[in-house]
Parts: C-alpha cells; structure tokens; sequence
C-alpha cells in the first residue's frame, strides 16, 4: 500500500507552479524524509497530501488510494504544521479536550499518560512552555487521534538539540508502532538516522525518491587522477569536485560496477549524496516504469 | 598525551535510565562512518566477546532501542535480523530477541586477570615512554607475528601438531 501517491500533481500559485508534474509513490512501512532547498515545493506538497491545498493539475490519494481531504483521509492522518502550532492561551488540558471533541477517535488516556511522562502539567498554558515543550504537545495530541500516516512540516527546525533528539524518539517511536511517517527536513546531518525513504524536491520538481538503502546502493563516490575525469563524461555521473591533479565523481554505480585502473571507489553517505543532488539541479534518480516497487531506477540524466 | 588512567570515555546518559532487563545499552557514533545497523550488530559482538552478553540474555526491545537512540525501526530490525543470520541470537515471537551463542572463549574471571595484566604491561610501555600509537602499533605487530609463527609450525606439519590439524 502507499500512503501517498500522486501523478501529474501541480499546484500553481498566481502564474508560478510551487509543484510541478510531480509523480510520486510512497510506501507504507517508511519514515520519509522529504528534502529540498527554500521554495522547492516541500510544504505545498505536505499541504496537497493532508488536504489543506487543492491541486491545480493532477491528483493526490493518501492510504492506498483515498482521495486527499476527504473524511476517510482525514481521519488516518494526523499533521503537523510548521514550528508546532498550539493556541497559546489555552491550558494543556484544554487544548487536549478541545482536540478531544474535534475528532471521532481521539486517545485521551494516551494523551494524558504521555503529557504526565513528559513532565508538562494538564494546568500549564501553551504560552507558557519551552519551544520543545510546545511541539511535544502538539505531537502528543496527533497521536492521540493515533493515525496511520503522521505528517510533520519543518517538525526541529526550532528546537535545541535535546528537544530535537526527544522528538525524534517520540516521532520513531510511534513508526515502531507502525505509523507511517512523512517529514520534510533542513537537517540533513541527522537524515540517515531517521529516514529510510528518500524524497528530494527541487524548483517544484521530485528530482530523487527512493529507498535509501537503495539510493545509497545505488551510487559511489570515485576518486582519481582529474586528468581522466572526462573519461567519464559518458558514465552516469551525477557531480564532479576536481582538484589540479585529483577529482572525485560521484558517479550511478553499485558495487558490482567495475572500477577504472588507478581510481578508488568509496560509498557515500545520504548528506553526500543529497548535497550533489542539489548542486545538479539537472540530475535525477527516479524509479523506472516500475513505479512504487521502490527498488528499480531509471539510468540518470544528466 | 592521553587522559590519566582510568579516564575512560564511558559517558552516562543525563537521566541515567536503563532499560528493563536488558544487559546492555546501545550508544552511537556518528561520526565513525560505520553504518548504524553495523554499529548496533558490532556492539553485540564486542559484548558477547567480553563476556557482557550470555547466552539467555535478551537483547532491549526494538521499539526501546528506537526511543533512546531516535533512529529508524527498520535499522534495528536490519541489525537484529543480522544478529540472527549469524547464529548469534534468536527472536522469540512476542517477546523478543535473545542471545543463543557466544564469542567469548573464556569466562569473565578469567577474562579480568587477562586485562589486568595487559593494564601492567600498558604502565610499562606507558613508563618506557611509548605513546598510544606506539602501543597500538607495537601491540599489532606482536599479535601478527604469534599468528603467522603459529600457522608457520602448524603448516609445516611437524608431527607433533598433528592433532590440531585435525579440525575441519
């Protein structure tokens, strides 16, 4: 099943496309990280996905194929909005009552236990907690709707490190749980860890997608002698660093992909991996025709 | 130079919490390079070998090993999964994974006396003004030379270790 799937997804705001064409197929099971620079369409996505924006062109079904926004979508997902929107003068209590009465399923006894394990009492208004506080709450009240797809939009960028970390834990937690999971992202150093579903976005376009196990299989990182790096040019090589006398290519390759004489071939990291991507906007790892099944791409084009 | 003795790095978690029946805790490292399912298997082992693990011992809980790490489930369960391939544990359906082997060839009395008297020859290459690398490089190249002396008179099939030979 996946839990989001669109074809030809676009959505235009006045006469620029925040998203374009975009065809994507995302399996159940995962914790998706979706990447991209400011402005690449990482938010209208989300916003696509959990119903909040209508499509100017295309199509967007979430669960295995209900369609975005309606009754059924809305009530397996469970978003997040930017920087953990909680009305400040409400109490904790109040906002999980609110909640409570908002929604048709909604795990109060969850909600209570996990605000009492995180030390934030029922009395306490939003206003008045830490920045870590305020997205634990927000978080704690999605789960109590205990969806099937989380989604969260920026969910760290505010938080310190600790905050970071126990949210994370929060958030994985329930993946253990079997909750699917879609989060767009600005830290890339702490991806690997998290996510094992790859989304890069790019001037509204999805520019990579995939497994990142796969992703990671997928590529290497060759190093030589920068006289004989346009040896290459007709390899599928996705980014070029050349030094005076040494160059490293990032080149479509696994490891049964045989290495030139007198080059080094060395894995390469999801942060190095999404970094190249973004530096070739015009290079693209997409799965094949084969779409959803994750583990076939199609050749890069460069 | 390195820290005094007994500087080890063992950091405690600031709440200090352990897992419920659970031997061992896993700690990350993120920048070694090493890919983290790979960390979590070699933790294993290194545990099994010094004697921290035995077999019996249950492995923490997938979704606690999440919580306290904050990472992917499906890394654990790669880690967990590889474990058991090797022979090293055994997952029992509803209430989780358990050692079934071991590394360690000696038991950890034994395993305390060996260190200590490493500990002494450490102080005394620590003394003889050798550092860490020195060490390290010195202790390497020991270990290599009673391995390849060892395979050295065993391949020459002298007939008095025969008997050794006889393992296939």
């Amino acid at each position: 099943m996946n839990v989001v799937e669109t074809s030809g997804l676009g959505k235009r705001y006045g006469r620029t496309w925040a998203l374009h064409e975009c065809a994507l197929a995302i399996p159940a099971g995962h914790v998706t990280a979706l990447v991209g620079p400011n402005g690449a369409g990482k938010t209208t996505l989300l916003n696509l996905a959990v119903g909040l924006a209508e499509p100017s062109a295309g199509a967007v079904t979430v669960l295995g194929g209900v369609p975005a926004g309606s009754p059924a979508a809305l009530d397996g997902i469970a978003f997040v909005a930017q920087d953990a929107p909680v009305y400040k003068n409400l109490s904790a209590g109040d906002m999980l009552h609110v909640t409570g009465n908002l929604n048709h399923r909604f795990d109060r006894a969850y909600a209570q236990d996990r605000l009492a394990e995180l030390g934030i009492p029922l009395k306490q208004k939003a206003g008045r907690m830490s920045g870590g506080q305020q997205a634990q709450l927000a978080l704690t009240l999605a789960l109590a709707r205990r969806p099937r797809l989380l989604v969260l939009d920026e969910p760290v960028a505010m938080l310190d490190p600790i905050a970071r970390h126990d949210f994370m834990a929060t958030v994985l937690a329930a993946a253990a749980d079997g909750v699917s999971v879609l989060l767009s992202s600005h830290v890339l150093a702490e991806l690997e860890r998290v996510a094992d579903y790859l989304i890069l976005l790019s001037k509204g376009r999805v520019q990579v997608a995939g497994q990142v196990e796969d992703l990671l299989a997928a590529h290497r990182m060759l190093s030589g002698p920068a006289g004989e790096a346009d040896r290459y040019a007709d390899r599928p090589v996705v980014h070029v660093r050349r030094g005076e006398a040494q160059a490293h290519l990032l080149v479509r390759a696994g490891a049964q992909n045989p290495v030139p004489d007198g080059w080094e071939a060395h894995p390469v990291g999801l942060e190095e991996l999404v970094l190249a991507y973004l530096r070739e906007p015009g290079a693209a790892a997409l799965p094949g025709p084969a779409r959803g099944r994750g583990a076939t791409m199609t050749e890069v084009a460069r | 130079m390195g820290s005094g003795p007994g500087g080890g790095d063992g950091k405690i978690a600031p709440s200090g919490r352990v897992a419920a029946g659970s031997a061992i805790e896993f700690r990350l490292d993120p920048g070694s390079g090493v890919p983290t399912y790979l960390q979590l298997v070699q933790q294993v082992e290194h545990a099994l070998r010094l004697g921290y693990l035995k077999p019996g011992d249950q492995l923490p809980k997938v979704r606690d090993v999440v919580a306290s790490l904050a990472i992917n489930p499906n890394t654990v369960l790669k880690a967990y999964k590889e474990l058991e391939t090797k022979g090293l544990t055994a997952g029992r359906p509803g209430q989780g994974t358990f050692i079934q082997a071991t590394l360690s060839q000696v038991a950890l009395p034994e395993l305390t006396g060996l260190r200590r008297s490493l500990s002494g020859w450490l102080a005394a290459a620590d003394g003889a003004g050798l550092d860490r690398d020195g060490m390290v490089a010195l202790f390497s190249s020991a270990l290599r030379d009673f391995y390849e002396r060892r395979r050295g008179s065993r391949t020459r099939g002298s007939p008095a270790s025969g008997e050794t030979e006889g393992v296939a």
